[in-house]
Order: structure tokens, then C-alpha cells, then sequence
């Protein structure tokens, strides 16, 4: 940990994503393992289809529940344009965890805007050091659930040892969060995340 | 037990702990989760309602507190203004039973139309105000504002912003014990309003400023995180901050605490006045954080001048030009403009990367399959037609809506919201737009709820005043853009309980609206026949568009497209659905492909396709 003994990982993505709900995972495993958490999340009209981010922080004492830019151990790309355009609160160093699938936004449907998942995914991968890339559609397709996206960037948080949390702290949060029908196959999703870091 | 809880619910669990009896409120982003949250942990003594209109709900909560019920009542600062008439006289009155009023600010602002800052209503209305800077305080201030109201017998307003209403914390949350029964309505002459009753509550509200102010100022917070106001450090630069921004302010000055002494106000008003001076005297210099209003600024400038120091450059903030008038605060700024003015500390920097690639562009929009979208369209399609057929008396068409989900249909490609005021302003609003000029045609649209919350009086208003408007009630079962609370219009209520919907096209049958139709909006055809009718009519006119939203029914059956699709975008740039995906083929062919992730099976899309080759069949 810093020295302010706490660690923060910035989520974001488009509105109905899941940040909200990793967020509230990766702050209840930190509960367990008995540190204090903090989160912030977007609510409201952004979450129709707008940027969404999600802050969460960890540790013994946290002074604000937002992360200031440049203070971001990880950061976690639900969508390659909004891990591009959070990119700054990412700490020197930092741990970035991208899904590369691109959502269009209406503006580029209509010509408005040219903006391309591609060429963001390619620009996080050149200049970001610590860079791993989570596999969404083949993780969501194996697991036969396409929600279970935002546990399997959880699963690679856990795995970069970013947050300093165990796929064992999240399962415990999972159980504790989770309806016991739906615990196995995040479960699951939580380790195929994990096995995205090399 | 320990939980994480978001601030809002943070609140409603210190509410339920300070005994609360009766909750009412109006939706409203910040502010919707306090009430839900007593809804969903209600140990079954509380009455909870989502009540018609902030205006109502104040009232029924002011009612229980006459009757020395623990009540209640919450909002956005939006819906302060709508229950402004009776909180600027219950303030005057008083009450029996603690009295609070939950209003959750908006810097920014993120989801609303103002900055207003509540602090200074608090001011404006004598009504005691205490604040919000984190989940764990806001618990223990919502407990203390309840005992604070009761004690002198006044309202008290509790006051958060957006990062604290939805930020999380660990929270150690207590068994709820039942309260005592409440005395109930004492028969006096004090509950009610006459000029000389308020003439006396002028003395007294005012009169009782510097008693509260000198309480204020020794109801001080522990270190760190709960209760009230404080002084931390020793350092020679002043900080003085409040809400969200003490947080903002603990993260620029960590590891350089000892150059400063940090000002903690949780109760703006009475302004903990004696407090302040002792801070004032203590420091060599001041820097204000806090958003919205320069508040603690100017109440540390009036006490400044109060013991005549030097005043030249001693207290920098909103009023000097340091420190953004509008707009969030964040710990970056803080400690920029922390070391720049006073060279102590160190700015907390922003990561730079240069040649970035274009960023998307993602402004909110209507949800695949919304059905407010068909009745944008068709209403679009419908004035189309009726011009092109050159029988039309109208110069131009306005679009008047107000405050929903539905705003989004201001974007682009319907760009059918020309105006928005504020809830239930369309209706009202295209009544002037007419008057001042009879060859426009007028439309109004609200949504279900906030036709309940606000539009019946502007539809009184229409029929009596003899408006000559269209009113489309865009009917989607639900208060979606807030997070889809029940209304009136629904047949449930928020203890539960199934009670008789309120019919919509009753209610304008009985107000004497001249015609009412109700048709479905992903019907085009029909839509648009049911629209052009009512164009060729005269006086109020109403169409009720229902369709339930899309988040509070079972997804159908997607689209899709055909091979034969030939491209030309007529999709995508007239209803500009999300689900609607241009692509191009490896041959370089222009095609639009629908995203089954997100589509509905609305089938507007197949309505409009010239080729006919969109369907879900």
C-alpha cells in the first residue's frame, strides 16, 4: 500500500455494463478481509446507455471516496474508448485490465463522431506496460452467462495483485452477495479472469 | 453488524434507528435511495409513501411531527422548490415530533438542472441545516438532526450532495428498536398560520440564531469521521471546507498535515459562529473548499469582519476567484490550488499520454426499445405528414417537454425536446408559446408520474384558460429515470399494498379535455393516424402513449436483420435506436446489423425499413 495505506481501482464502462456491481464485490472481499472500503459509483440519467465510472478504495484509513486522477492503481476498461478516456487517473506503473470489445455509441452510428474500438485497444496496448486484456465473449460464452463479465475482470484484479485481494477473498464476497444458484458459475468467471494475467 | 452501505441508505438506517414513524418523499436523483432503503427494511411501524409531489410530501410529514411522530420527508434540491411553500411556514410553525427534511444537493451538476445550494435555502428559511461529508457522519448526523429538532421544535433540513448520497462505506449499522408511541395532535392555536402567530415566529426564529449558533459550535466530531464539526491540526495555512470537500481536502494534505489547520462546518446554519473565530484567530491565512455557493466563505468573511483583523488576502475562496464557482471539486484542484496559493503541500498530479486516439462520444440516450422513442417518432412523422399534405393551418411545431427519462428525447436524430424547464413545464409552457403566437402548434409531453406530480394543474390550467395544445402523456407503468418507483397511476404503493390505479384518461376526461385517445407508440401507423387526427382539431387534446418500460418487462424476441438489407441508414438516422449497428462488408457494402444484446423486439425499426427486411419473426 501507498502511503496513505490505501489502494484504488478506478471501473468504467457504458451504463448497464456492471461496474456498479464488480465495485460492490471487490469492496465487500476487502470488507472481509478486514480492511475499510469505500466506493462511488454513476447513478442516474448517465446510466442510460452514458460513461459510467466506478471508484473503489481499500485500506485503514481512506480520505475521499473518489480517486484523484493520476492515483489509480489499477483501472479496469469495461469498453476500450472509456478505458482510453479514464486513462489519466492511472498511476505511473499502474495495472490496466481492458476488454476489448467495442460498444458504438449512437454519435458514431449517425457519423457524428469517429470514434473506433480498435484503434483505442491498440493505443492502451502500446503505451501501457501492464496491460492484460480479458477475453469477455469466450468467458461469457463458456460460462453460458453473459453477465458474468464484470466478475471475470474481478478475477484479473485479483490476479494482478493489484488490490492485494485473493480469488478466495472474492469468493467469500460472492457467496455473502450473490444468490446461491448463480455463486458457481462466477465462480467460475472469477478464475477464467484470472487466468488473463500471463 | 457491519455493511456497506451507500450513503443514502447510510441515512435511512440512522432514521430507523433515531425512531422514525412516518417517511414520505418524491423521487429525485441524488435522493431516491434513503426512501427506498426504509421501504425495504421497514420493521413494519413505519408508514413509507412515495408521495404525489415533494409539495404533498413535505405536508404529510410536517402533519406526523404536529402529532409528535419522528418524521421524514425527502427530495432533491429540485423538489425543495416544489415544497418550498409549506417548509418557508412549518419553519414558523414548528413542530412536536423531530421533523427532518432530507435534500440531497447536486454539484456539478451531474443530473439535474440547477446548482442551488441548500445550505443557503437553510439560511434563507431559518430552518437549521446539518451536512453530509460520508456515509458513516451522515448516519450519525441524520440521529442528531432528529434529536437537535425535537429538542428545540423546529424543522431541521439534512443536507448531502451527489459522491456522498452514492458513495459506499463500511458502516456499522445497530438492532432497530421500536420507538415509543407518539402524544398525538394536541388541539392548540399554535398549528395554526395567522400574520400575528408570524410576527412572533419571526422574533423567534430569528431570535434564537446566536443560542443555536453557540450549541453548534460545541457539537464537534471525533477525528476522521462522525458527528460534527471540528478543528483539526495546528498548522499556520487555514482550510476551511464542508460535505464531500473535507474529503477532498484530507487526500491533498496527506503527508504535509502539519503546515495546516482544517475547519470542518456539519452544520452550516446557525453558523457555528464562535467556532469560527476561534479558527480565524488561530490561522494566517484561510482557503474555502466547497462546492456550490461560496456558504462557509462568506460566513467566515462576516465573522472576519466581526473581529476587525487585517482582512487583505486572508481568506481566498470563491469570493477572490481561487477556488471554481461552479462546477465539482476533486482532490487534484484542492491541492493545486492548496500549493499554489499558500506553496504547502504538493499538487496530486493527472497521468499525461499524448497522441490519445478519439475518444467516444456518449451522451445518454433513450434504451433500446424505449417506447418513448415511437412516440417521438410518430408525433415527428405524423407533423410531417400533415405538412406535406399542405392542409395544415401552423407555421411551425414546438415540442415542450419537462423532466424524465423522456429529456433524451431532445437528441439527435428525433431532436424532439425544444424546451425543458422543470417537472410538469411542458404542459405550461406551451400554453404561453401559443398565446404569444396562435400559429404554432403545441405540444406537450410528460411522462406518467410526472403528469401525477405536476401536470394535472397545468392541465386545469390549459382547459380553463382556453389553450389550444396537444398533450402527450408518454405512459410507461413506472418512474423509470429514477430508478422505477411506484405512482399513483400503478395500483401499488410503496408499504406494498395493492390499491386502485388512478386512470389517467379518467382524470382528463373529468378536467374536460375535448378529445383523449390512448394508442400504443410501437404501433406507428396507428400512432400516427391517432396524432393527425388530433392536429386537425381545436382546443386541449390529448394522446396517451402506453407501453411499459422496457426495464419492467420481459425482453422479446430480437430483431433482425435480412442480407437484403440495402443500406441506406434510414434506421439509423431516423429513430437512431442503439441496438442499430452500421457496419460495412468485407466487399466494402454498407450494411446495419441489430445488437441482440440489446435489442427488444419493438419492431419500430421494421415499421420504417423501405426494404422490409427487419423483423423478429
Amino acid at each position: 500500500m501507498n502511503d496513505m495505506n490505501v489502494r484504488s481501482c478506478l471501473l468504467c464502462g457504458v451504463g448497464g455494463q456492471g461496474t456498479v456491481l464488480a465495485s460492490r464485490i471487490i469492496a465487500a472481499a476487502a470488507m472481509i478481509k478486514g480492511f475499510r472500503a469505500r466506493t462511488a459509483e454513476t447513478i442516474g440519467m448517465a446510466q442510460r446507455g452514458g460513461s459510467v465510472v466506478s471508484h473503489v478504495r481499500i485500506g485503514t484509513d481512506i480520505p475521499s471516496p473518489m480517486i484523484p486522477e493520476g492515483r489509480a492503481d489499477i483501472l479496469i476498461g469495461f469498453e476500450p474508448g472509456e478505458a482510453a478516456a479514464n486513462l489519466k487517473y492511472l498511476k505511473d506503473g499502474g495495472t490496466l485490465i481492458l476488454c476489448q470489445e467495442e460498444v458504438k455509441p449512437i454519435t458514431a452510428s449517425l457519423g457524428q463522431s469517429g470514434y473506433d474500438g480498435r484503434t483505442s485497444s491498440e493505443y492502451l496496448k502500446s503505451r501501457i506496460d501492464r496491460c492484460f486484456t480479458v477475453d469477455a465473449d469466450r468467458i461469457c460464452r463458456e460460462c453460458g452467462n453473459p453477465k458474468v463479465l464484470n466478475v471475470a475482470v474481478v478475477g484479473a484484479l485479483c490476479a494482478s495483485g493489484a488490490m492485494g485481494l485473493t480469488l478466495e477473498d472474492v469468493d467469500k464476497a460472492l457467496e455473502q452477495r450473490l444468490k446461491p444458484k448463480l455463486v458457481e458459475v462466477n465462480q467460475k468467471a472469477l478464475r477464467m479472469g484470472a487466468e488473463c494475467i500471463k | 453488524m457491519i455493511e456497506l452501505l451507500m450513503g443514502n441508505e447510510a441515512v435511512a438506517v440512522g432514521a430507523l434507528a433515531a425512531g422514525v414513524r412516518v417517511v414520505s418523499g418524491y423521487p429525485g436523483t441524488p435522493s431516491s435511495e434513503v426512501l427506498e432503503t426504509i421501504a425495504r427494511r421497514n420493521p413494519g411501524w413505519v408508514h413509507v409513501e412515495w408521495s404525489v409531489n415533494e409539495k404533498a410530501g413535505a405536508e404529510v410529514a410536517a402533519g406526523a411531527a404536529y402529532a409528535g411522530a419522528r418524521s421524514l420527508v425527502t427530495m432533491k434540491q429540485m423538489g425543495l422548490n416544489v415544497a418550498s411553500d409549506p417548509i418557508m411556514c412549518v419553519n414558523y410553525i414548528g413542530v412536536k415530533g423531530g421533523m427532518v427534511i432530507y435534500v440531497a444537493d447536486d454539484p456539478g451538476p451531474i443530473s439535474s438542472q440547477t446548482e442551488q445550494d441548500t445550505r443557503s435555502f437553510g439560511r434563507y428559511a431559518h430552518i437549521p441545516v446539518f451536512d453530509c461529508d460520508s456515509p458513516e457522519q451522515a448516519f450519525r448526523a441524520v440521529q442528531d438532526a432528529f434529536d437537535f429538532s425535537e429538542k428545540h421544535q423546529t424543522p431541521v433540513i439534512l443536507r448531502s450532495t451527489t459522491r456522498v448520497c452514492h458513495s459506499c462505506a463500511d458502516v456499522d449499522v445497530p438492532e432497530i428498536k421500536k420507538p415509543e408511541d407518539c402524544e398525538g395532535f394536541v388541539k392548540d392555536s399554535r398549528w395554526v398560520i395567522f400574520p400575528k402567530l408570524a410576527y412572533e415566529a419571526k422574533l423567534k426564529v430569528a431570535g434564537r440564531e446566536p443560542l443555536l449558533s453557540d450549541e453548534f459550535s460545541d457539537y464537534l466530531a471525533g477525528a476522521g469521521s462522525a458527528g460534527g464539526n471540528s478543528i483539526e491540526g495546528s498548522g499556520p495555512v487555514g482550510i476551511a471546507c464542508g460535505g464531500i470537500s473535507y474529503s477532498y481536502v484530507r487526500e491533498a494534505i496527506a503527508g504535509h498535515e502539519e503546515n495546516f489547520t482544517v475547519l470542518k462546518i456539519a452544520t452550516p446554519y446557525p453558523f457555528p459562529a464562535a467556532l469560527a473565530r476561534r479558527f480565524l484567530m488561530s490561522v494566517d491565512k484561510v482557503l474555502v473548499f466547497e462546492e456550490l455557493d461560496p456558504y462557509i466563505e462568506d460566513a467566515l468573511i462576516y465573522e472576519y469582519g466581526n473581529i476587525s483583523l487585517d482582512i487583505d488576502n486572508f481568506i481566498s475562496g470563491k469570493r477572490t476567484g481561487t477556488v471554481p464557482a461552479g462546477g465539482e471539486l476533486n482532490a487534484n484542484l484542492v491541492s493545486d490550488i492548496i500549493y499554489e496559493v499558500t506553496g504547502k503541500g504538493a499538487a496530486i498530479r493527472a497521468s499525461q499520454f499524448q497522441d490519445m486516439p478519439e475518444l467516444p462520444v456518449r451522451p445518454p440516450v433513450l434504451c433500446a426499445g424505449c417506447p418513448h422513442r415511437g412516440a417521438f417518432y410518430a408525433v415527428k412523422a405524423a407533423v410531417r405528414e400533415e405538412q406535406k399534405a399542405g392542409e395544415s393551418g401552423f407555421t411551425q411545431a414546438i415540442y415542450c417537454g419537462d423532466i424524465g427519462c423522456y429529456t433524451l428525447g431532445n437528441a439527435a436524430p428525433l431532436n424532439m425536446v425544444d424546451t425543458c424547464l422543470c417537472m410538469g413545464a411542458g404542459i405550461t409552457v406551451a400554453q404561453g408559446l401559443g398565446h404569444a403566437d396562435s400559429e404554432t402548434l403545441n405540444f406537450a409531453f410528460t411522462g406518467d408520474s410526472t403528469f401525477f406530480a405536476s401536470g394535472i394543474t397545468g392541465t386545469v390550467n390549459a382547459v380553463y384558460n382556453q389553450s389550444d395544445m396537444i398533450l402527450c402523456v408518454l405512459d410507461n407503468s413506472t418512474t423509470a429515470m429514477t430508478g422505477h418507483q411506484p405512482h399513483p397511476g400503478m395500483g401499488i404503493t410503496m408499504m406494498g399494498k395493492r390499491v386502485e390505479p388512478i386512470d389517467i384518461a379518467k382524470v382528463l376526461e373529468g378536467i374536460g379535455v375535448a378529445s383523449i385517445r390512448t394508442v400504443d407508440p410501437l404501433d406507428l401507423e396507428g400512432s400516427v393516424g391517432a396524432i393527425r387526427q388530433a392536429i386537425k382539431e381545436t382546443g386541449v387534446r390529448a394522446i396517451i402513449f402506453k407501453s411499459p418500460c422496457i426495464a419492467i418487462t420481459d425482453k422479446g424476441t430480437p430483431c433482425e436483420i435480412g442480407s437484403a438489407c440495402v443500406g441506406c441508414m434510414r434506421c439509423v438516422n431516423e429513430i437512431g435506436c442503439p441496438a442499430l449497428i452500421p457496419y460495412e462488408t468485407d466487399k466494402g457494402a454498407k450494411k446495419v446489423r441489430i445488437d441482440s444484446s440489446l435489442c427488444t423486439g419493438c419492431g419500430l425499426c421494421g415499421q420504417i425499413c423501405p426494404a422490409g427486411v427487419i423483423s423478429n419473426e
